[in-house]
C-alpha cells in the first residue's frame, strides 16, 4: 500500500493519519477536508469558546511529530468516489488515486426544512459558525434555540451567562430526554430555569416571519409565537456521506461497517468517527453510529491496523463524553441511551450530585454522572469491567 | 520523555487517566496528578492520553 488517502480533516481524520504511523505505515498520506481549517476541538464551540473570542488557534488540535508529513487539501471537498477504481473526484474537478481509504467525513447540522430569516439562523458545528454567532450573543439579544440535545443545552446555558434573554423549543416533554431519561431532563432543565432559561416544551417550529416589525419571527405548534433576535437550530446532524453516493453502499445512516472497521468488508476501505456505523460486542451485534468524544481516536486506531493488516485486539470501546452546563460537568460513560428503561440513581441526589445507572436486562450499561468528579475512576472500571472480549478463534 | 500539563486549561476531565494510568491519576476529590517524566516505554500511551485531552493541554517533550 503507497498511498492512503483520509476523508475528513477534522478529529477522526487526524487520528487516522496519525494511527497509521503509529501501525508503521511509511507511505504517502494525503488528508482531505472541506473546511479551510487544520483539525480543531469542537466541543469548546458550543462552550468556553462561544463565551470567549473565537479563534482557530484556541481550538486547533495538537498534531503528533509522525503526521508533519502530511499532504493536506483543506478548502477542498470530495464530490465523488470510485471505489472500484479506488479514485476520488474532488470539487475543482481533479482527481485523486489511492491504495487505500479512511472515510472520516463526520457530520454536519441537520436544519429545519422551513424557509425565512435566514440571516438570523445559526448552526453551532463549525469554527466559522461559532465564530458568526458569537458576534450576535449580545446582552438583552432574544434567542431562541430549536432542540434541547446536548448542543442545545449547551449553546442555551452560554447565551444565558452572556446575559441574552434565552427560550428553548424542543418536541420532546423534557430536555435530554432521549440520552439522559426523563427525571435526569427535568432536573438539568430546573437548573436552566433557575438561570433564567425559558422551556417551551412538546412543540415544534412551524414556520419563520418575514422580518416585518410584527414580533412573529418563530411560529410553534401550539399557536406560540417568538419575537428572535438569534435563532439556534440545533436538532442533530447528518452523516456527510453523498460522495459516497454510486458505489453500492448502505449509506442509510453513515457508512456500514464491520466489526474491524471495513467498510462492508472492502479490504481497502476503512471508515471512523461518528460516521461510522459499527458493531460493538460489548452491547450486541447491532450497527450504530456513536456520536461521542472518544469515539475518533478508538475507531482510528482500529480501522489503522485493519487497513494496513496489522493485529489489534477485538473492537470494543467504553463510549465516554462530557457535557457542561453553567457550573455543572455531566460524565457520561458506555451507553446509557441503551439502558433508558432502567434507570437507577447509584449514589447521591439528582438535586445537587449524583451517579445515575442505566441497566438493560438488568445489566448496567451506563453511567452517568452530575458532578461527583472522584467517583469517575470507580464507575468507569466497573463499566470496563463488565465486559470481557471473547478470545479469536485461532487455526 | 518529559510531560507538561497546562493546569490552567485543565479541567479535571480525567480521560488521560484511561489511557496512560502509569503516569496520570485523578485524586479522590478528582484533582489530576501526574508524572513530570515518563519512561519511553510508555510513549504510546501518553501520546493517546495527549490526543484524547478534551483541553489539549497536555504537551510532550523529547
Amino acid at each position: 500500500m503507497r498511498r492512503i488517502v483520509v476523508v475528513g480533516a477534522s478529529m477522526g481524520g487526524l487520528r487516522a493519519a496519525e494511527q497509521l504511523r503509529a501501525a508503521g505505515f511509511t507511505g504517502d498520506l494525503t488528508v482531505v477536508g472541506d473546511e479551510p481549517h487544520r483539525p480543531y476541538n469542537r466541543p469548546p464551540l458550543s462552550k468556553e469558546v462561544l463565551a470567549a473570542e473565537v479563534t482557530h488557534e484556541a481550538v486547533a488540535f495538537r498534531m503528533r511529530a509522525s503526521v508533519a508529513d502530511v499532504d493536506w487539501r483543506l478548502g477542498m471537498p470530495v464530490v465523488s468516489s470510485d471505489l472500484a477504481a479506488r479514485t476520488l473526484t474532488l470539487l475543482d474537478g481533479s482527481s485523486l488515486a489511492y491504495d487505500g481509504l479512511v472515510v472520516a467525513t463526520g457530520l454536519r447540522a441537520r436544519r429545519l426544512p422551513q424557509p425565512g430569516l435566514e440571516d438570523r439562523r445559526h448552526v453551532v458545528r463549525t469554527l466559522d459558525d461559532a465564530v458568526r454567532l458569537r458576534g450576535c450573543l449580545v446582552p438583552g439579544a432574544r434567542v431562541v434555540v430549536i432542540g434541547a440535545g446536548f448542543v442545545g443545552c449547551e449553546v442555551a446555558a452560554t447565551a444565558r451567562t452572556l446575559r441574552a434573554d434565552v427560550t428553548v423549543v424542543c418536541a420532546a416533554p423534557e430536555p435530554l430526554m432521549s440520552p439522559l431519561g426523563p427525571d435526569l431532563g427535568a432536573e438539568l432543565r430546573r437548573r436552566h430555569e433557575a438561570r433564567g432559561v425559558r422551556f417551551l416544551l412538546g412543540r415544534t417550529v412551524t414556520a419563520f416571519g418575514d422580518g416585518g416589525p410584527a414580533s412573529a419571527d418563530v411560529l410553534l405548534s401550539d399557536g406560540t409565537a417568538l419575537g428572535a433576535d438569534v435563532i439556534i437550530e440545533a436538532v442533530g446532524s447528518t452523516p456527510c456521506v453523498s460522495w459516497l453516493d454510486g458505489n453500492g453502499l448502505d449509506l442509510s445512516d453513515g457508512v456500514l461497517c464491520d466489526a474491524d472497521l471495513r467498510v462492508e468488508g472492502r479490504p481497502d476501505v476503512v471508515a471512523v468517527g461518528d460516521v461510522a456505523r459499527f458493531p460493538n460486542p460489548r452491547y450486541d451485534g447491532v450497527c450504530r453510529r456513536v456520536e461521542h468524544w472518544s469515539i475518533p481516536t478508538d475507531t482510528a486506531r482500529k480501522a489503522a491496523r485493519t487497513l494496513l493488516g496489522v493485529d489489534s485486539p477485538p473492537f470494543a470501546p467504553l463510549p465516554s463524553f462530557w457535557s457542561d452546563q453553567y457550573d455543572l460537568r455531566i460524565q457520561s460513560f458506555g451507553a446509557p441511551a441503551l439502558g433508558c428503561d432502567d434507570i437507577r440513581v447509584l449514589e447521591g441526589d439528582p438535586a445537587t450530585e449524583c451517579a445515575v445507572g442505566y441497566h438493560r436486562d438488568g445489566e448496567l450499561v451506563g453511567v452517568v454522572l452530575l458532578g461527583l468528579p472522584g467517583a469517575i475512576p470507580r464507575y468507569r472500571k466497573q463499566l470496563m469491567d463488565a465486559f470481557t472480549a471473547p478470545a479469536p478463534i485461532s487455526g | 520523555m518529559k510531560i507538561i500539563v497546562d493546569m490552567d486549561r485543565c479541567q479535571d476531565h480525567g480521560q488521560c487517566v484511561f489511557s496512560a494510568p502509569d503516569v496520570f491519576r485523578l485524586n479522590d476529590e478528582g484533582h489530576l496528578e501526574y508524572e513530570e517524566t515518563a519512561d519511553e516505554s510508555l510513549r504510546d500511551a501518553v501520546e493517546e492520553a495527549a490526543d484524547v485531552c478534551p483541553l489539549q493541554a497536555i504537551t510532550i517533550e523529547g
